[in-house]
Parts: structure tokens; C-alpha cells; sequence
């Protein structure tokens, strides 16, 4: 394993180019963003089996899609820190002629991506498709796909949910970002899920959860239980605790910056608590 | 005039199945999904000979897009197949963000178009479906005229890089055009010339233009017969020569007169060559239960309408 400090710096510098992303354009989402920073950083600096460089195939090599687009500044960081482009580039988030759309997108050729993401609901359909290819070329790596509760109450999931349990696509971690936040509230408030657990269990799926999601050591272990829980002939869920708006005290436990940038005072605020590590692009 | 013969009346889907059965058998990247119509859709072939290769997804269109899309991440070509309603409408985010933004290499092949489907009614028979996908940036968008074409545009679109749209029907229609015959995407293809009308047809109309270019001609008006098996992209050229000649056009098409064929040439027409045109195609409305040629000829999409339209056209030259 990785230096654990070295993660958490970079978790903490994530943490920094989320806010600093948002800010600078006025617009974004950090608060779905800044809970699953140590997701992200736990899948691609320890968890996934990565190829050098980005090929669009992905042959070889495991593949993550994300589902809920909108949480985009967490993704496109920590992609610009694992290489896949360069970090400078997080400073044309949101810009006219940039290749960091609002939501990811594959059309403006950035490194990194493999579907356009924004609309929901649409992720695990894309992530199944994608596995049952790795299964067709007989390629043993894994297929991830992050997408939020809220967007559950798209439809399409389910038809999602249910194929690849019939199917037995067992290539297939889906990490659920349980934040219990939606645009309009909570989730139980908007629309309730009820049991979640017991909903993908019941379709046929190996569900297990990470109770602290924003506790970098529990993720590693969590995904790593995941990992070995494939190939069994389910596909696997991760139920994934997480605070909204984690690590900056004023944006935490609300739904209130699902998609609000800080203005200048907020991110000074902000960035005091997340002090410099890795160093700012 | 050209003689066009009829050599036994099948129906497109059918040709829509040979061509993925040829497929299974040159191409090992062709895969296909069902949403719980392979019987329909003539996919009963690739099915039995190519099982791993075959994905009955269920009655759940959205998932089915999704999964071509990301299916092709990694080299496959997906034929996903369905009626046209479901290929399109039902499914129209799914295609727009998984596929057509995305850039996937999906093959979405519908049949069942129009209010030929028949009996059915309106809930299933789609007559807006070309309009949805010609919008699309970087769709291809085909309806082919009879077994064979179809046939051969479904071996052809495996090998175009990009999503394509491959609209067909379920009624048996006249097989006219080549067995084996090549297939160009975008080509359209000139089958009578004439001098008075331009008479631009697209899916089983076709036929049904070149009964009309008969009865015409018996008229004494010379009609020119082409037939757009792509709608998009376009073959603007061949159209605007066409229109030059003869200076007036029709065009024929089982679909709404709004978004479908007969609007993309309208447009080609307005911007190179203004030219009076008349639009046998459905007038805004949905469609009902009936067999195809009692609501063809309901809804005027038969030679006799595509007759009468010329004979007005040439009039307003």
C-alpha cells in the first residue's frame, strides 16, 4: 500500500482544487464533490489496476464510470493528478473552449473519460455494457462506477440493477455516494429510497457498506472487500457513507452547496482548512 | 423508362436479420441486444449461431442503449434491436448523451416504423422517429426501401465508424433492388431519370414512386426516381442536379411531414436551388389500427398520392 500520509495529503490538496475550480467560475458542484474525495483518490492511487496513458478501449486494464456527472471537480483533479492531463488544466473548469466541460464529456477529447455523464441514471447501464465486453475479450480487470442516491430514483437503474444480477456480471463494483442529499433536500424528504441495502440485495446483488466514506483508510479497505468479493457471479455494490461538502465545516451536513460556488471570503474560509500540500496547479 | 421488377414481396426486417447473420459470420465484434423482440426483429439467427455474442436484455430499452453504448468501449460494434418507437422516443436521452455525444459506435436498428406496423395502432407506430434522430449531432440516419437494401446496409453500417440509426418496417413490400447489391451511406441512388418532376422517396415509398413515375408517364410527365436511402447526411448534390433539371420536386415518406425527409430537402432546396415541393408524408397525426394498405392509402402514402402530388407540383412550376 501506499503511503497513507502521502493520500491523505492528496486528498486534502483534491479538497483544495474543488473549491478553487468552483470558485474561479462562479458555478459547479462541490458539495457531492468534496464528500467523495477520498473515494476517488483511494480508487485511483490504490484500488484500480491502471495502464499507462489513456486509451479509449482500456484494454487491460480496469475502467471507471461516473454516473452522477455533476460531481465533476472531484473527478477531473484527481484525474489531472494521477497524469492523465495536466493539472494546470483544472484552471479552464467550466471555460468557453475548455476540455473540462460542466460535466464530463468524451466530445472534447480529454484524457481520462469514456462517456458523457450529467443526465442521470444512465451509468450503471454504460459500466454493464462495458463489463460484459471485458467478459467477451476475455479480460479479467474490473469495471467501477460511481453514481449518487439521489440518482436512484432514475428508472433506468433498476433495469440496470436487475440485468446485471440475472446476468451474472460479476466484473462489476457500483459504489453508491449515500449523502442523503438531493437538489431540492434530503432524500428521504424528496423522494424516499427506503432500503437500499435490502433493495440491491433483493434484486441479487453483494452489497456491503463503508460506514465512514470519508475516512480514507475505511474506503481503501472497503473497495479492497469489494475487489474480492468479485468474480463470484454477482455483481457487487458498495453502499458509500459520505458527508456532503466533507472537510470544509460550513458546507458539511447540508444540501445547500449541491451546486453553489463559495464566493471570495467562503473559499479564503475554505482553504484555511485545507491547507496546501501536494502543491495548487 | 427502366423497368423495375418485383421479385416476391418480403418484409425488411427480414433483410434487416439476414445481413446480422451474415455479420455474425464475417465480423466477430458484432454483438447484438434485444429488448424481447428477437422474433420481430429477425435476430433469431444470431441468437442460435453466435449465443455469446447475443444480449436479450428485456423489456428495458433505456438499459439496452446504455449497454451498447458501453459495450463498445473495447472494440465490439452493438446492433441493438427493437421497434421503432422503442429505438428512439422511449430511449431519445439515453441515445443523445450514451451514444451520440458520447461518440459510441452503436448501431440502433429499428423496425416496425410507421403506421404500417398496422393492426397495433398509433401507441406503437412512430412516425416522428427520423425527425428525433437526424437532430442528433453526428447520427446517421438510414431507411432502406426493400429486403435487399436493408439487407445490405446492415452489413455496410458495421463497417461506418460512428452511431447509426437503421430505420425498416414490418410489412411485406416489393424486393426490387439487387440481390447482393453494394451499399454507399450518404449515396443517393438514381433510379429513373425524368425531365418534368423530381420525384425524391425514401423506405418502401420507393416503390411506390416508381409506380406513380408509371402512371405518370402515362400522362405524358417524365418523372426522375430517386431514391434516399440516407437521410442523413444528405446526398445535397444529387438533389439539387435533380431539382435543376426537371424544377420541381415531391417527396415520399411513411412518417410526419414535420422533421422527416421531406424538410431535409426542403432545406438543401432553399439554401441552393428554391424549387416547389410537395410532401407526401403523414400531416401531423398520429396513426390508427388498420391493415398497411388500407392506412397507406388513409393516409396518402401510396403511388396514387405521390401521383397527384406530382401532377400539382408541375403545375406550380
Amino acid at each position: 500500500m501506499a503511503d497513507i500520509k502521502k493520500l491523505e495529503d492528496l486528498v486534502i490538496q483534491v479538497r483544495r482544487d474543488i473549491l478553487r475550480q468552483v470558485h474561479k467560475v462562479n458555478s459547479g458542484h462541490p458539495g457531492g464533490s468534496l464528500g467523495c474525495a477520498e473515494f476517488f483518490v483511494a480508487l485511483y492511487n490504490e484500488v484500480m489496476e491502471r495502464n499507462d496513458g489513456f486509451s479509449m478501449d482500456g484494454i487491460g486494464e480496469d475502467l471507471f464510470f461516473l454516473s452522477n456527472g455533476h460531481i465533476s471537480p472531484v473527478f477531473y483533479s484527481v484525474l489531472a493528478r494521477a497524469g492523465y492531463f495536466p493539472v494546470e488544466e483544472l484552471n479552464t473548469f467550466r471555460l468557453l473552449n475548455s476540455r473540462l466541460q460542466g460535466h464530463p464529456t468524451t466530445h472534447e477529447g480529454l484524457p481520462g473519460i469514456r462517456m458523457a455523464s450529467g443526465s442521470l441514471g444512465q451509468g450503471i447501464s454504460v459500466s454493464i455494457g462495458a463489463a460484459e465486453t471485458k467478459k467477451l475479450n476475455n479480460d479479467p480487470n474490473l469495471i467501477y462506477t460511481l453514481c449518487g442516491d439521489g440518482e436512484l430514483q432514475e428508472g433506468q437503474n433498476w433495469e440496470a440493477i436487475m440485468y446485471a444480477a440475472a446476468n451474472h456480471v460479476d466484473n462489476l463494483i457500483v459504489t453508491v455516494d449515500l449523502n442523503g442529499q438531493q437538489i431540492d433536500g434530503s432524500t428521504d424528504n424528496v423522494l424516499a429510497m427506503g432500503n437500499l441495502a435490502g433493495k440491491f440485495s433483493a434484486f441479487g446483488w453483494d452489497v456491503l457498506s463503508i460506514e465512514k466514506g470519508n475516512d480514507l483508510e475505511a474506503v481503501i479497505a472497503g473497495l479492497k472487500e469489494a475487489k474480492s468479493r468479485t468474480g463470484n457471479k454477482t455483481p457487487v455494490c458498495i453502499l458509500l457513507h459520505t458527508v456532503m461538502g466533507n472537510g470544509v465545516d460550513f458546507m458539511m451536513h447540508t444540501h445547500a452547496w449541491h451546486g453553489k460556488a463559495p464566493n471570495d471570503e467562503q473559499l479564503k474560509t475554505a482553504l484555511e482548512q485545507n491547507p496546501e500540500t501536494v502543491g495548487d496547479y | 423508362m427502366k423497368k423495375y421488377t418485383d421479385t416476391g414481396k418480403k418484409d425488411t426486417r427480414s433483410g434487416f436479420g439476414a445481413g446480422l447473420t451474415e455479420l455474425g459470420k464475417t465480423n466477430e465484434n458484432v454483438v447484438a441486444l434485444c429488448a424481447d423482440l428477437t422474433g420481430s426483429l429477425k435476430m433469431d439467427d444470431f441468437k442460435a449461431n453466435h449465443p455469446e455474442r447475443f444480449f436479450q436484455v428485456g423489456i428495458a430499452e433505456a438499459n439496452m442503449i446504455g449497454m451498447a453504448a458501453g459495450m463498445t468501449i473495447g472494440g465490439k460494434i452493438p446492433f441493438t434491436g427493437t421497434f421503432a418507437n422503442f429505438s428512439t422516443g422511449r430511449v431519445y436521452d439515453q441515445i443523445r448523451q450514451s451514444v451520440a455525444y458520447s461518440g459510441k459506435n452503436v448501431k440502433i436498428c429499428a423496425s416496425h416504423a410507421g403506421v404500417t406496423l398496422g393492426e397495433d395502432g398509433a401507441t406503437h407506430q412512430i412516425l416522428e422517429d427520423i425527425g428525433l434522430m437526424k437532430m442528433l449531432p453526428g447520427m446517421t440516419v438510414i431507411n432502406t426501401c426493400d429486403y435487399n437494401q436493408t439487407k445490405a446496409a446492415t452489413i455496410a453500417i458495421a463497417k461506418h465508424k460512428g452511431p447509426v440509426y437503421l430505420r425498416f418496417g414490418r410489412p411485406k413490400v416489393a424486393n426490387f433492388t439487387p440481390e447482393n447489391g453494394s451499399f454507399e451511406i450518404g449515396k443517393a441512388v438514381m433510379l429513373q431519370e425524368g425531365k418534368d418532376v423530381t420525384i425524391v422517396a425514401t423506405g418502401h415509398l420507393v416503390w411506390e414512386a416508381l409506380l406513380a413515375a408509371e402512371t405518370l408517364q402515362e400522362q405524358g410527365i417524365s418523372a426522375e426516381v430517386i431514391n434516399i436511402h440516407t437521410i442523413k447526411p444528405l446526398d445535397d448534390a444529387a438533389i439539387i442536379a435533380s431539382a435543376k433539371k426537371t424544377g420541381c420536386v415531391v417527396t415520399a415518406e411513411e412518417h410526419n411531414y414535420l422533421g422527416g425527409l421531406g424538410e431535409s430537402v426542403a432545406r438543401v432546396l432553399a439554401s441552393h436551388h428554391p424549387t416547389p415541393q410537395e410532401f407526401v408524408a403523414t400531416q401531423d397525426t398520429f396513426g390508427e389500427s388498420g391493415t398497411p394498405d388500407q392506412l397507406m392509402d388513409k393516409y396518402g402514402l401510396n403511388a396514387e398520392a405521390i401521383v397527384k402530388a406530382s401532377n400539382k407540383v408541375v403545375g406550380r412550376k
